[in-house]
Order: structure tokens, then C-alpha cells, then sequence
């Protein structure tokens, strides 16, 4: 407490720093460099995006027409190949969770020793090119589709492969970065079956590392080409590149919506991923005297 | 029951469940190559304090784990008021254990901390909160029940974790270091809080550090611990001046090793017959360890030197305050260190020559 008290007035009498001041009057080298990278960045990222926004509304004769955009809303192969990619992804996150949290967190606190086994078996992915991974797995697919149907979502199984490595990485450093292990230990003494301990300390506490993870899965899905292209599955990259045959200002257009929604999607994630619990009460009250 | 809860005090609350005696029989752990514990045996009463007090690596935290059952045993067995626990999983066991970590769940306000292993066992959320309050209020913290640990210093955070490990009112109580983080002043207020609340409670309760000083100051009985092994336990006033072994005699408190010779359980040291404690060596050369207060310095004046007690050289001489600390080189002998009055060193200067004599308390001595 006392702590805290005498921090707060210190750091508001605290002249300000001669950096700050010299870095009002005139740019320091290292602002300046900042955004020229920044303009640099941006223009390479928004320059192909710019382009597609020119290229899909380009009219017939004269003028801008949004014909292409409103083709996305009535083209029914459209909608269904996004839908499709929309559910494939929400499956791959599910099941990709399903499987690495439980098992991550059981080697981190039971068996450390297999980290870097586990480990090595999530990058493997990495290391095998799209194509070699199709052709070693398209026997098992005649399998899968026999068994369970062909629906696109059956996809699911090769994605959870091939989103592992990110996923991985993502839910690793969670588990890192908190000390779970005293925390399981904690929660086991206080009584907590290993069920308890997965769904009471160790998620709440890796809850950013499992919203990025699920991130980094999405966008890998809604862009994925490769696999679905080879495995003949309808999924919104194979779609829009059919569709660009045909007609390229749609295909454009539906790119660039993609693109778009890809973006808006993982903006809305993280911003769930950024709002902790006890942070805006930690505002409130050390703002109050405390007693 | 609830109605008679509403006006009893937390205390009395937690009074319900006194503490049980704990056992443990010969344990057995390694790690590879290392002995963390080896044949480590010990009983403690219901409703004592026992601190169990070694140097760093003696294996307190593998003991106090192998209690609670986060750790496996290669051997050994341990009950928990008679009956045997060593095969329950410590979810199970019901111990209330605090950490040398910082070890609240960051996501949990302090409250629902408390709360937690009454929400695991299906306690209404409206008692246990009333619980969660009443033990935040035993250990002082009343005012920040919402307050999440990032909020709280390190020594709020540990009374948290107290009062979370008494929440489900636990028949053992196991501390591992739980004030090595804190500063020296939160930690000795904290120390005497535990104890108080230990006395309130009744729980048993096993308390490992290797402060010497917080372990003598707060324990019903301190064992010393050495190599995986009980040395020596005992109250503290017992362990200080009655010694059984070289390594206690050592580790607790400050002692002169001093060559001497033993004959028929009488030891001779520096002119002064000592008696010898039982477990020391009786006879022949020996090495016995002699407490500072226990050594008198007396300036000679310079005609009287050559006669009776040896004469020795003062070395240094350092302030503790009320007391000071004086070090003495002997002739045949490593320099003895003398706690003597402030009044009585202001007539001792580095170089001034004294006659050192032992008083005669019963000393611990080892073979030589
Ligand atoms: N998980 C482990 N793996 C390997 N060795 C271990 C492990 N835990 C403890 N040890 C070893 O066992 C011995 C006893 O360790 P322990 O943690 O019980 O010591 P301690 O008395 O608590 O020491 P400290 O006062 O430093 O906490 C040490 O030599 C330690 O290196
Ligand atoms: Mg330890």
C-alpha cells in the first residue's frame, strides 16, 4: 500500500526529461526512421489492396460500377464456398483447442520431460511441403469419405495438421509465461480435480495465448488454397480462383472482401483477447486513498 | 449450523476442526544421483508448530511436497491422524499449503480466492462468501477482498494465500518459506501473525525455513534437518543449549569450535572443567563447540601475564547495539569469538592482551 502511495506523487514531480524536451523542438533520427518505415510498410500492404479496390470497380464504359461487389451477394456458389470456410474454421479452432490444451497443459505440469518431443511433433507440419502432404494423405481421404461423408468439412482434419506449429507456438508461451505449475499445485491442495485445474486456473491464465492461437487458425483456414485445391474441396480460395477464370473483377472484389472480413474478424479477437479482468478495477482503485 | 455461525467469530469457526497429528516414517525420495531425502522420520503433535529448519538443498521443500502429495515418495510412509495417506492424490488429502511463490490465481479477486476450495466443494456462494470475508478479516485484509494480487504487496499476497490455505479448514497446515520474499520487517510481523493464528486455529502446522531466527522465534519444536535426514528436534530454548550433534551445534545460533580433551564425560578447556552433553564424545581429544555468551574476557594488566588462564590477543571488536562481539585470538586454538556487554568491550582495544575463560555450561563435543 504504502508502496503505491509514494510512488504516485514521485512520478508527478518528477521534472520532465531532457530526451523530451530535445525530441519537441526538432524530429529525433529515430522518430524520423520510425515512420519512414512505417509509410514504407504501409504503402507495400495497402498499395495491392488499393489496386483491387480500383481493378473490381471498374466500370464497362464510363465510370465506377459496383457490379462485380454485388455479384458476391447473388453468385449461390459464393456464398456457399464462404460459408463453407467460415464453418471449416470455427471446426479446425475447436477441434485444434480441443486437442492441444488439454495435452499441452498435462505435459507442461505432469511430464516436462516430452516438451520437446511434443514440441517436435507440432513443427513437423512445417517442414512438409502442401504437396507431399496431400499425396500422403489422399489414401486416408478415400477413407475419411467413405466413412464420413465427402463435405468439405472434412477438410478439418488436415487443417488441425497443418494450423499445429502456430497454435503450438501460441499456447506454449501462455503456459510460460504464468507460473501454472505453482497455480495447478495451488488449486490441487485447495482440493481440484486435474478437470478443475484445466477449466479454473490454467484457462482463465492462458486465455490470450488460446485467443491468439485461434487467430492464427482462422486466417490460416480462410486462406488456405493448397490442400483444399489439390483434395477437390469448394472452399472460398478454390471458389475465387474458379471464379477468376470467368470472371476476374469478381474474383477481385471477393478477395478483397475476404481480405477485409479476415481482418475485421481478427480485430474483433483481439480486442477480446486484450480485455483481462482486474484491469479496469486495478484503474479504479488505486485511484481511491487507500486506507 | 449456519445459524450459530452468523455470530462466532472466525476463530471460532475454525476452531471446529482442530488440528491432527501428523507422522512421517522413514522417507525416501531421489532425484538421480541425489538423496533429497534420506530415511527422514518424524512425528508431530496435533496442534503443534513445527518448524522444520536447514541449510539450502537439506530437502524441506521434497519433504513438505511429499506431504501434500505433489511429490512421489520412493519409500516411506506418512499418516495423517493414524491413518495412512500415502497413496492419496493431494487433491484428496485436504492440507492447506502456502507457497514461497506468489502463488494467487492472478485472475481471481482476493475473496474468490479464498472462496475457491469452498466453491469446490459445492459451498453456496452467498456462505462462502461470508467465509471468505471472515478469513480475510483473520488476517487483516478486511478492505481488499476485490482487490486482485496484482494489487496487493507481496505480503498481502501472501496473508491471501493464508487465509486461502484455512478456508477449508484443514487438519495440517504446511508453509514452505512463505516470508523469503518479503523484507525484513513484513516478514517478523507476519512470522508472529501466523503464530497467533496457528494458536487461534489449533491446526497443525509445519512451517520449513532456513531462518534460523524466525524458526526458534515461532515454533512449538524446530527440527533441523541435514542431508534428507532428521538431525534433531526439539523446543528451541533445547535446541540452542543442549545440542545433540556437531551439525546442530554448528547451524544453530553461533559457536567456537575449541580444542579440548574429554576424560570420564568432563572436558577441559582453557583452564575451566566443562560438563559434556549426552551423544558427545566422553573421552581423548575433542572439538567442542562453545556459544559466544558463554565466553568472559578479562583485560590483563601487563605485570600479571604467565599465570593462570591463557592469554589471548583481541582481534576485532564489533557493536550489535547493547552488546558487542569481540574476536580473540588463543594460543593453539582458531580465534574465539566473545558476546560480552557494550560496557565491559569499551576497555578492549584491537591488540590488548586478555585472559579468556568459559563458563561452565554443558557443551556438545565431537571427536576430534
Ligand atoms: N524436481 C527435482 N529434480 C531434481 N532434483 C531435485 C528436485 N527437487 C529437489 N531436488 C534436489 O533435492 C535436494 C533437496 O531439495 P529441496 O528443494 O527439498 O531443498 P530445500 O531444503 O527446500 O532447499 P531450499 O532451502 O533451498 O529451498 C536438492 O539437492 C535439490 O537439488
Ligand atoms: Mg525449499
Amino acid at each position: 500500500m504504502a508502496a503505491v502511495n509514494t510512488s504516485v506523487p514521485d512520478g508527478r514531480t518528477r521534472p520532465p526529461r531532457p530526451s523530451a524536451r530535445s525530441r519537441r523542438a526538432r524530429p529525433s533520427p529515430v522518430s524520423a526512421l520510425r515512420w519512414a518505415v512505417l509509410i514504407v510498410i504501409g504503402g507495400y500492404l495497402l498499395l495491392p489492396l488499393l489496386a483491387m479496390a480500383e481493378f473490381s470497380t471498374r466500370g464497362t464504359a464510363t465510370g465506377r460500377s459496383l457490379d462485380a461487389w454485388r455479384e458476391i451477394g447473388s453468385n449461390a456458389d459464393l456464398l456457399g464456398a464462404i460459408t463453407m470456410s467460415l464453418e471449416l474454421s470455427a471446426l479446425t479452432v475447436v477441434a485444434t483447442l480441443i486437442l492441444l490444451v488439454p495435452t499441452m497443459t498435462w505435459v507442461h505440469l505432469r511430464v516436462p520431460r516430452m516438451r520437446r518431443l511434443v514440441e517436435f511433433a507440432c513443427l513437423l507440419p512445417l517442414t512438409i511441403p502442401a504437396i507431399v502432404l496431400v499425396v500422403g494423405i489422399g489414401p486416408i481421404y478415400l477413407w475419411v469419405n467413405y466413412l464420413l461423408g465427402d463435405s468439405p468439412l472434412t477438410l478439418t482434419f488436415v487443417y488441425v495438421i497443418l494450423v499445429l506449429p502456430y497454435a503450438h507456438r501460441a499456447i506454449d508461451g501462455g503456459l510460460g509465461s504464468a507460473d501454472i505449475v505453482t497455480l495447478a499445485e495451488a488449486a490441487r491442495s485447495l482440493g481440484a480435480s486435474w478437470p478443475r485445474v484445466l477449466v479454473n486456473i490454467v484457462l482463465p491464465n492462458i486465455r490470450g495465448a488460446v485467443i491468439s492461437a485461434s487467430i492464427i487458425s482462422v486466417a490460416l483456414v480462410l486462406g488456405e488454397f493448397t490442400v483444399a485445391s489439390l483434395l477437390n474441396f469448394d472452399t472460398l480460395q478454390v471458389v475465387i480462383n474458379l471464379l477468376g477464370k470467368r470472371d476476374a473483377a469478381v474474383s477481385v472484389a471477393v478477395s478483397a472482401a475476404a481480405l477485409l472480413f479476415a481482418f475485421v474478424l481478427l480485430y474483433a479477437l483481439a480486442q477480446v483477447a486484450s480485455r483481462r479482468p482486474g484491469t479496469v478495477a486495478a484503474d479504479a482503485t488505486e485511484e481511491g486513498p487507500t486506507p | 449450523m449456519t445459524t450459530d455461525i452468523a455470530d462466532s467469530s472466525p476463530t471460532d469457526r475454525l476452531a471446529e476442526r482442530p488440528g491432527a497429528a501428523v507422522q512421517l516414517v522413514g522417507l525416501h525420495r531421489s532425484f538421480g544421483k541425489v538423496r533429497a531425502l534420506d530415511g527422514l522420520s518424524l512425528d508431530v503433535a496435533a496442534g503443534e508448530f513445527v518448524a522444520l529448519l536447514g541449510p539450502s538443498g537439506c530437502g524441506k521443500t521434497t519433504a513438505l511436497r511429499a506431504l501434500a502429495g505433489l511429490d512421489e515418495l520412493d519409500s516411506g510412509r506418512i499418516l495423517v491422524g493414524g491413518q495412512d495417506i500415502t497413496r492419496l492424490s493431494s487433491n484428496r488429502r485436504g492440507m492447506g499449503m502456502v507457497f514461497q511463490a506468489y502463488s494467487l490465481f492472478p485472475t481471481m479477486t482476493a475473496r474468490d480466492n479464498v472462496a475457491y476450495g469452498l466453491r469446490l466443494r459445492g459451498v453456496g456462494t452467498r456462505t462462502r462468501r461470508r467465509r471468505a470475508e471472515e478469513l480475510l478479516e483473520l488476517v487483516g485484509l478486511a478492505s481488499h477482498a476485490v482487490h486482485y494480487p496484482h494489487q496487493l504487496s507481496g505480503g498481502q499476497q501472501q496473508r491471501v494465500a493464508l487465509a486461502r490455505a484455512l478456508a477449508v479448514q484443514p487438519e495440517v497446515l504446511l508453509l514452505d518459506e512463505p516470508l523469503s520474499a518479503l523484507d525484513a520487517k513484513v516478514r517478523a510481523q507476519l512470522r508472529d501473525e501466523i503464530r497467533r493464528i496457528q494458536l487461534d486455529v489449533g491446526i497443525t502446522t509445519l512451517f520449513v525455513t532456513h531462518d534460523q531466527e524466525e524458526a526458534l522465534a515461532v515454533a512449538d519444536r524446530v527440527g533441523v534437518l541435514h542431508a534428507g535426514r532428521l538431525e534433531q528436534i526439539a523446543r528451541p530454548g533445547d535446541l540452542y543449549d543442549r545440542p545433540r550433534t556437531a551439525f546442530v551445534a554448528e547451524f544453530v545460533g553461533l559457536s567456537n569450535p575449541l580444542r579440548g580433551r574429554a576424560r570420564s564425560g568432563e572436558l577441559g578447556l582453557l583452564g575451566t572443567r566443562l560438563p559434556l552433553l549426552p551423544g558427545s564424545a566422553f573421552e581423548g581429544p575433542v572439538r567442542a563447540f562453545v556459544r559466544p555468551e558463554s565466553v568472559t574476557v578479562d583485560p590483563v594488566p601487563d605485570q600479571d601475564q604467565g599465570h593462570g588462564a591463557p592469554i589471548g590477543r583481541v582481534l576485532s571488536v564489533s557493536f550489535l547495539g547493547s552488546l558487542c562481539r569481540v574476536r580473540i585470538q588463543l594460543p593453539d586454538q582458531d580465534p574465539v569469538l566473545a558476546q560480552i556487554p557494550k560496557a565491559e568491550a569499551a576497555r578492549l582495544s584491537p591488540g590488548s592482551p586478555v585472559r579468556v575463560t568459559i563458563r561452565p555450561v554443558p557443551v556438545f563435543a565431537e571427536p576430534a
